[in-house]
């Protein structure tokens, strides 16, 4: 088998990889890119902690092959936000405490800045729907909830 | 008892959390090195079978492996229990489950391993197997060990049946006469998956010269290496252990199941060794906690009064002996002051992955059925259940079912304000039900060592060897802010690996913050006595008249002398002329825990139609000592009320009459999700432990006991039958129905 040559933009920057047909492209970001805030929790979309942006929707990059993404705008949780500059989820998750392993939380944070892009005042339904393919075995979701719902208050200019 | 605090109590950011927020932190998937190969193992398709033979040339020959594993490669261990472990990490002479690791392959990736897994031939000779715990421990079952049955049983049980423990006082059938009702009733519940998020990973680095570098998530890292040592051989202090940051665990990363093999593949190589389970792996090989078959009899007069009580629990444990079900004959009737109680266990092997702890292991089940029976015993006496757990409960002095008597705790507390609470009283709405009940966890001490720095500029490091699997480093940061008077964000406290600071049992039993806490108090006392020594010495006055108030040194009295208070910063920014560095260590063995008792309640719906039920309410109240940061406090106690909730409702290991696992992977293993819960109310009690100086109890396990019952007392008020088996799925429901 020979590699496959990809060009494609992850987190704003131009990247370029060879990858084998069959690589996921999570594989890609951890292995070939050294991005590893996407994590592998199951490998078969169960679990979301590998969730990232493709061309701007929300994916299990362990669904989606290396091979797919030439030419796409790839967002992982490096490129939500940096310490000076963190997201509003970001934000509210830690003053939440709404993690305790962490391991879920890349792909909570992924998964809830696409929420809010596409929806800035969900109700608590809404948010426990979207997040339903995002497992947490840690905090029983109380905390994760509030922290997204508090973000969302924050970005539409309230109780900021 | 320190009573005002200006640090506990309050919910700094934990020192972790940025990095946990921006990707950057390391778990054990996440760190590669050079020159590293690839690995993978080699898993039995059969419940038991013999391994005749093991073919690897074809594997060895495929370009690009550089290194091919079996049992054959391990050699003998002396201790047993090491031995167990090694062999449940590679099979030899037979594999004793589905899943078990037959063989292991190194490569330059992950695309030759697997290849090169599928070139090894093994030839297996079927055995007869057995998974159900009644029918492994019935006398003629397939035995999965020879020689290894408790030594004070019969003929009536198999050589599955590797333990047996029995605790209690008083005369139980003199109680059950004076019984005006006495219900008895036979529970089950399936093995559930702690169900942590990151499968195990490691990164394994072992030379020819037996100096090793290991890298793993674990929830112990001298563990790791105390086991790997004995396995492979080699000095421990050979072998360096790291922590990576640890994506839950939860009681299931308190042994290894790859370890051993990576370094083993390692030290044939001669390279690191990168080893990750994929999450099939994580079901069939990783250890689940036990099922059990339970019969819990309970007398009790018309006004409530339990006269007696009896548990008979058989848990199941897996392909190797163990020791577990004791937990749970000793957490059984823990809530209640009984005069006649008996708690009987017995530990049976079966062809599934060995078990290991799952968040106060051993206990859930029990306490699920003997409060099964406490709600029927109320509903049949018209009796209101959480008066009567108040007219029977533990409280300080009682003498305990399992023998110690209780110092103060905080039972009596929870229930009063469970009856308080306005969720209590709250109207309930058709095809709903609610449901009430107990839980307890022991909680445990354990060796810890803590060691802390002085810098020059006033800040404190501070190192500890107990991965942080849920926010330690905050509180333990919190207690030495607190206890040397400075700003909590002047500390910074890390987990050192195995060569850097002493022994440091396991991250279980809810110990860490107790036992580090402890060890950091006394290590910053350590500190602060070297600093007013130091002060002593600048003022020139005697070191016994100098005190530390509020973060710095002061003379003790007028009569000590008249200096202004010197403060951490400015003794430390001295201390190169003073007498050199200051710094504070301990080591120890903490032993007064202080056990915790927790209350919930919960409201159920059950559709009639389709059996489904869903949580409307829930309500969680536990006695925590004192809660350092109350916000991780409240995590801890929703996330095992919400695994509860999966253990009652969704959670099990199904095997097929093949004994093979039929839905290892998170599809078909459902645990909660978001839209699966409401909010978790957590409620706080607050009765010190005597045993810490801020009153601190373990507070990460309690939770996780009452929820099974709760959910299914409710199920049983919301559908007007009640379920004596979990999980209770909606199948079963209608069934019921």
């Amino acid at each position: 088998m020979s590699k496959i040559h990809i060009t494609t933009q992850v987190n704003g920057d131009a990247v370029e990889f060879l990858c084998e047909p069959d690589e996921t492209l999570l594989d890609v970001l951890r292995d070939r890119l050294n991005l590893t805030g996407a994590k592998e929790g199951c490998g078969t979309g169960d679990c979301g902690a590998c969730s990232v942006t493709l061309n701007g929707r929300l994916v299990a990059s362990c669904l989606v092959l290396g091979a797919e993404v030439a030419g796409s705008e790839i967002e992982t949780v490096e490129g939500v936000g940096t310490a000076d500059a963190l997201h509003p989820v970001q934000q509210h998750l830690l003053d939440h405490a709404a993690l305790q392993c962490g391991i879920c939380t890349p792909g909570i944070i992924v998964a809830a800045k696409a929420l809010l892009l596409q929806n800035p005042n969900p109700s608590e339904e809404e948010v426990r729907y979207w997040l339903a393919g995002n497992l947490c075995r840690c905090t029983g979701y109380d905390k994760i909830i509030r922290a997204v719902l508090s973000a969302a208050a924050e970005m539409r200019g309230e109780n900021a | 008892m320190k009573q005002d605090f200006k640090i506990l109590g309050t919910r700094p950011i934990r020192p972790d959390g940025l990095d946990k927020v921006t990707g950057k932190a390391m778990f054990g998937s996440d760190k590669s090195v050079t020159g590293m190969l690839h690995a993978r193992i080699l898993r039995s398709p059969h419940a038991h079978a013999e391994i005749v033979s093991i073919d690897t040339s074809k594997a060895e020959a495929l370009a690009g492996v550089k290194a091919v594993i079996t049992g054959d490669d391990f050699a003998d261990v002396e201790n047993r229990w090491a031995r167990y472990t090694m062999q449940n990490c590679m099979a030899q002479g037979r594999a004793l489950y589905d899943g078990h690791a037959v063989a292991a392959v190194a490569a330059i990736s992950k695309t030759v391993a697997a290849e090169a897994l599928k070139l090894i031939e093994v030839e297996y000779k079927i055995l007869p197997h057995v998974t159900d715990v009644d029918e492994a421990m019935a006398p003629g079952a397939p035995v999965l060990h020879e020689g290894v049955k408790a030594r004070k049983l019969g003929d009536d049980v198999s050589g599955n049946t590797v333990g047996y423990y029995s605790f209690g006082h008083g005369d139980i059938e003199a109680g059950f006469a004076n019984a005006e009702l006495v219900i008895d009733r036979t529970f089950k519940t399936a093995a559930v998956h702690q169900g942590y998020i990151e499968p195990h990973g490691c990164l394994a680095d072992l030379g020819g010269d037996g100096r090793g570098e290991l890298w793993c998530s674990t929830q112990g890292h001298y563990m790791v290496r105390e086991v790997c040592s004995e396995i492979l051989g080699i000095d421990s202090s050979q072998l360096r252990v790291t922590a990576s940051e640890i994506g839950g665990g939860f009681g299931g990363k308190t042994t290894v199941f790859i370890e051993p093999v990576a370094l083993k593949l390692s030290q044939k190589a001669g390279k690191p060794v990168k080893l990750v389970m994929s999450r099939e792996e994580v079901f069939r090989a990783s250890g689940p906690t036990m099922s059990a078959s339970m019969d819990i009899k309970i007398g009790m007069t018309k006004a409530g009064k339990i006269t007696g009580a009896h548990a008979k629990l058989r848990y199941q444990g897996g392909a190797f002996p163990y020791q577990m079900v004791m937990m749970g004959a000793m957490s059984a009737f823990a809530a209640y002051d009984l005069e006649h109680v008996q708690a009987e266990g017995w530990d049976v092997m079966t062809n599934r992955p060995k078990m290991i702890s799952y968040r106060a292991p051993g206990a859930p089940m029990a306490v699920y059925a003997v409060e099964s029976v406490m709600d029927e015993l109320c509903q049949k006496l018209e009796l209101d259940p959480i008066d009567t757990r108040l007219m029977n409960a533990a409280r300080e002095g009682t003498k305990s079912s399992y023998g110690p008597t209780f110092k103060a705790i905080g039972l009596v507390e929870a229930l009063e304000a469970a009856k308080a609470h306005p969720h209590y009283s709250a109207p309930l709405a058709p095809n709903t039900g609610r449901g009430v009940s107990c839980g307890f966890w022991f909680n445990f001490g354990g060796q810890v060592s803590v060691s802390m720095a002085i810098n020059a500029d006033g800040t404190v490091n501070l190192i500890e060897g107990n991965p942080d699997i849920g926010g330690s480093r905050a509180s333990i940061s919190m207690m030495a802010a607190e206890a040397l008077g400075i700003e909590y964000d002047r500390i910074r406290t890390i987990v050192g690996d195995t060569a850097s600071v002493g022994f440091s049992d396991v991250t279980d039993g809810s110990r860490v913050t107790f036992a580090v806490g402890i060890a950091t108090i006394n290590a910053a006392n350590a500190a602060i006595k070297e600093m007013c020594k130091r002060a002593a010495k600048i003022w020139e006055i005697d070191a016994e008249a100098v005190e530390w108030v509020d973060g710095a040194a002061q003379p003790s009295g007028h009569n000590a002398g008249n200096f202004p208070p010197m403060s951490l910063a400015e003794i430390a920014a001295t201390s190169g002329k003073t007498g050199g560095p200051i710094a504070g260590h301990h080591e120890g063995a903490p032993d007064k825990a202080g056990v915790s008792f927790g209350v919930h309640m919960v409201d159920v719906e059950v559709d009639p139609e389709t059996g489904f039920t869903s949580i409307k309410r829930y309500t969680a109240f536990q006695d925590v000592g004192k809660a350092i940061h109350p916000a991780y406090v409240e995590g801890q106690i929703q996330g095992g009320a919400v695994q509860g909730i999966g253990w009652a409702l969704n959670e099990e290991y199904i095997y097929g009459e093949d004994g093979l696992l039929q839905n290892p992977g998170f599809l078909d293993y459902r645990i909660p999700v978001a839209s699966d819960l409401p909010m978790i109310d957590a409620v706080i009690i607050e009765v010190p432990n005597p045993g810490h100086p801020y009153g601190v109890r373990g507070c990460g396990e309690t939770a996780i006991v009452p929820p099974l019952a709760a959910v299914s007392n409710g199920v049983a008020q919301a559908i007007g039958v009640r379920m004596f088996e979990l999980p209770m799925s909606p199948p079963k429901i209608l069934k019921a129905l």
